[in-house]
């Protein structure tokens, strides 16, 4: 890192929040009360700890529907299995998030805050969801720009005036509408089921299903995420989080070995070819269905 | 101590290669095929499946690449990683399959190809940058297997039913993981793997162009080059013509035609 | 004396573990514009593909192309959040002078004043690559490119971001005619010819850069005020 030659500072490699200082003067071990606020006393998300995964919206004919699991992960670790990600704020805005819980947790008491602040002006106006949108939106820019971001994305429904709303908005303040939005690991796996499957005009039961199939693969392929899943709603009636809903899992047996020996005439002759642990594992499951 | 490496493998070139990287100099960074590639086991054979594009960083430097290399008569791989090394491999592994098939003077079998490319790419410890789908079928004593391997830079490898590859795999697995059934017919198979490719073309940008797809099955290969073709462009404007004399001609010379200095003469043939 | 022993003190040595994933605030979102000015009209396109600074598309539908007055646009490619933070900055600034001064600012001057904006932030950048284009008070074309830092040029034509590198020599070429002796009729696009160029030079990029494609805005700015219009690019 360190170097005998001047260096030019270059345009995206500058440690603009002095990483590397807090870095060395750690290692230099020669803390001062008076700079504790350097030597990394100063507590900012530089890494997720305790974290969530994907969670996955879409817009459908009369509302938006909202997914997400229930689970927290601590690095590798399974550490939380029932706890909600997803949020009301006021009375027309859900807020789903993923990454770290504790930077949410953070950031719900401030926008609580403002729902009440703005409450109390009591001029007959509730904040909509696209101002709580374009909010955490600034939120999160300005938190980035100080170097100290909520580690978290955040996709915000709600349904207010007759119009849905569907956004989404990340660490660095990146904020953007959509018709359909998946986070995390589901922006890899899910969003391309999305934009296969997704038409306009939904109704609010295609819609759940959707979202439910998309939350399955998820927990196929996605290592942190969980079966136990939940939806949240937001239309004309208001917003619903529904109760925790476990999802069946029944199609794992669709991995099966992928030697199959057949006589000629079609029939399947037993499989004696070694390396067949899958199917023990897939039978096993059968048995346990 | 000289000796005793006689034979073995030696990395001097991959550490020195490390050590100019961090005196500042850059490798040349090689053709890569940022790839979707797809294989499923059906009812009576494999397909595999392809996307048509290759990069180098952000530009697309191939439209219409082959991704689906030839390995023997009944085995074929799909290759993604330096477009180079998967050329090389499976190119590689063709050819002692071959001497192998004239010295045996039987069908080579998947599982033969797979552990050849296994033990090479073993041997490179992952230098070689190639992931590889190797699918096939084996007929022995009438009765048919297709199988169908992954097979990852660091040489290690695993069956399923179905496998995708790629930075278009976990696009492409989201279809499998959602549509995949057993015991599939070829057009079903066909169908579920150019979808599983589209997925790839269409959410990684690492991948594009067209679906190739190649079905193995006892009855033979059946390779569709172009399967699909959904990204033809869109948009073309008036053809670009220039006058004659655009070009600043800045000198001239004539050079006498080439037939001036040839004398052609007849000559009679002796005894 | 009590305190002195129960004063805090350092911890103990050991080997501190430095995060080697450490907070990357630049993003780069992907995308191209272009502009090309004429004597009357002034036509810029950009895509609406917004990656996730990887191999994901995030939203095929996020507009680069901004518009600022009647006479003027912004087109800007780079980090979508720095984005749109200045077009917030520009806007709010653009407002308030219009009530200030009860018109609207000029289009030179807009371009100016985003260089100020840019150069505000010398040393901790708007990752943003910006044409600013539009007609001046007399009504003729222009355009004005920027680096990230506010350096800027008024010129005839130009391209940002991530397909700049394909485009420029085909607009050097078609547009500027550079290095060509003969000029096949006049030396001057029409505003039919330039929107065909416009779209070809979009459509090119499309074809071989990875993070330009989806759709494109095609916005033609004259004394009428500025249109925008749709326009499809591979999906791919």
């Amino acid at each position: 890192m360190s170097s005998e030659h001047f260096k030019y500072p270059v345009f995206g490699q500058v440690d603009y929040f002095k990483y590397n200082n807090v870095a060395s003067q750690l290692a230099s071990h020669t803390p001062s009360p008076s700079h504790s606020q350097e030597l990394g006393a100063k507590k900012r998300t530089v890494d997720p700890i305790v974290t969530g995964t994907s969670v996955i919206a879409i817009k459908y004919n009369g509302g938006v529907v909202m997914g997400a699991d229930t689970l927290l992960s601590y690095g590798s670790l399974a550490r939380f299995n029932n706890i909600e990600r997803m949020k009301k704020f006021g009375k027309s805005t859900i807020i789903g998030a993923g990454g770290e819980y504790s930077d949410f947790q953070n950031l719900s008491q401030v926008l609580d805050d403002l729902v009440v602040d703005d409450g109390c002006t009591d001029d007959g106006t509730t904040l909509s969801t696209t101002e709580i949108w374009n909010y955490i939106a600034r939120v999160m820019y300005n938190r980035r720009n100080k170097g100290d971001p909520y580690w978290n994305s955040l996709v915000v429904i709600g349904h207010d005036n007759n119009k849905s709303f569907l956004g989404k908005v990340d660490l660095v303040g990146t904020c953007y509408q959509d018709n359909f939005i998946a986070s995390g690991y589901g922006s890899h796996i899910a969003l391309p089921l999305l934009r296969k499957a997704y038409k306009e005009d939904m109704t609010l039961d295609e819609a759940k299903t959707l979202i439910q199939d998309c939350l399955r693969v998820l927990f196929y392929r996605d290592a942190r995420s969980s079966r136990f899943i939940q939806l949240s709603i937001a239309n004309a009636d208001g917003l619903v989080i529904t109760e925790q809903i476990a999802l069946d899992t029944d199609k794992w047996d669709s991995g099966d070995s992928a030697k199959k020996k057949k006589n000629q005439d079609g029939r399947k002759k037993k499989n004696n070819y070694r390396n067949d642990s899958t199917q023990v594992i897939l039978e096993y499951g059968h048995n346990v269905v | 101590m000289e000796n005793l490496n006689r034979g073995g493998f030696t990395f001097d070139l991959c550490k020195r290669n490390d050590l100019i990287e961090k005196t500042g100099l850059k490798m040349k960074g090689f053709l890569k095929t940022g790839t979707t590639i797809v294989g499923v086991v059906y009812k009576d054979g494999v397909v595999l499946g392809a996307d048509t594009r290759a990069t180098e960083g952000p530009i697309v430097a191939d439209k219409n690449c082959e991704k689906i290399h030839y390995i023997a008569d009944n085995i074929y791989c799909c290759g993604a990683g330096t477009a180079a090394d998967t050329e090389n491999t499976t190119n590689l592994i063709s050819s002692k399959l071959k001497l192998h098939q004239l010295a045996t003077g039987k069908q080579p079998r998947v599982i033969t190809a797979l552990t050849m490319l296994k033990q090479m790419l073993f041997k490179y410890q992952g230098h070689v940058s190639a992931a590889l789908i190797l699918g096939g079928v084996d007929v022995i004593g009438g009765v048919v297997t297709p199988s169908l391997f992954t097979i990852h830079p660091h040489g290690s490898t695993d069956q399923l039913p179905y496998v995708t590859m790629g930075s278009g795999s976990l696009a492409a697995m989201a279809i499998f993981e959602a549509f995949y059934k057993k015991d599939m017919t070829k057009l079903e198979a066909m169908t579920l793997v150019a979808d599983a490719i589209k997925s790839g073309i269409f959410n990684d940008l690492g991948s594009g162009s067209n679906v190739d797809v190649t079905v193995i099955s006892q009855e033979g290969v059946e390779i569709h080059r172009g399967y699909e073709k959904p990204n033809e462009r869109k948009y073309r404007s008036n053809p670009y013509n220039f006058k004659k004399g655009t070009a600043p001609v800045l000198s001239t010379s004539t050079l006498e035609p080439l037939g001036s200095r040839i004398i052609i003469e007849d000559v009679t043939m002796e005894g | 004396m009590m305190m002195d022993d129960l004063k805090l003190t350092a911890l103990p040595e050991k080997e501190v573990p430095i995060s080697h994933h450490r907070f990357e605030p630049y993003v780069d979102n992907g995308g191209t514009v272009l502009a090309v000015a004429g004597s009357n009209y002034c036509i810029v396109a950009g895509d609406t593909r917004m990656s996730d600074g990887g191999y994901g598309i995030q939203t095929r539908h996020y507009t680069k192309v901004f518009k600022l007055t009647d006479k003027c646009v912004i087109a800007t490619s780079g980090m979508q959040a720095d984005t749109i933070a200045l077009r917030k900055r520009l806007d709010t600034q653009l407002r308030q002078y219009e009530r200030d001064h009860g018109k609207s600012m000029s289009t030179p001057a807009i371009a100016q004043f985003l260089s100020n904006t840019l150069y505000h932030k010398r040393f901790f950048p708007f990752y943003t690559f910006n044409l600013v284009a539009g007609v001046d008070e007399d009504g003729i074309g222009c355009v004005w490119t920027y680096d990230a830092v506010g350096s800027h040029e008024r010129v005839r034509f130009s391209s940002q971001g991530s397909g700049n590198q394909l485009i420029q020599p085909l607009l050097d070429n078609q547009v500027g005619k550079f290095n060509q002796q003969i000029v096949d009729g006049p030396r001057e696009l029409s505003a039919e010819q330039a929107l065909s160029l416009v779209k070809d030079a979009i459509t090119s990029a499309g074809e071989r850069d990875i993070y330009t494609g989806d759709f494109a805005d095609i916005v033609t700015i004259d004394q009428k005020g500025v249109h925008f219009e749709k326009f499809d690019l591979k999906l791919d």
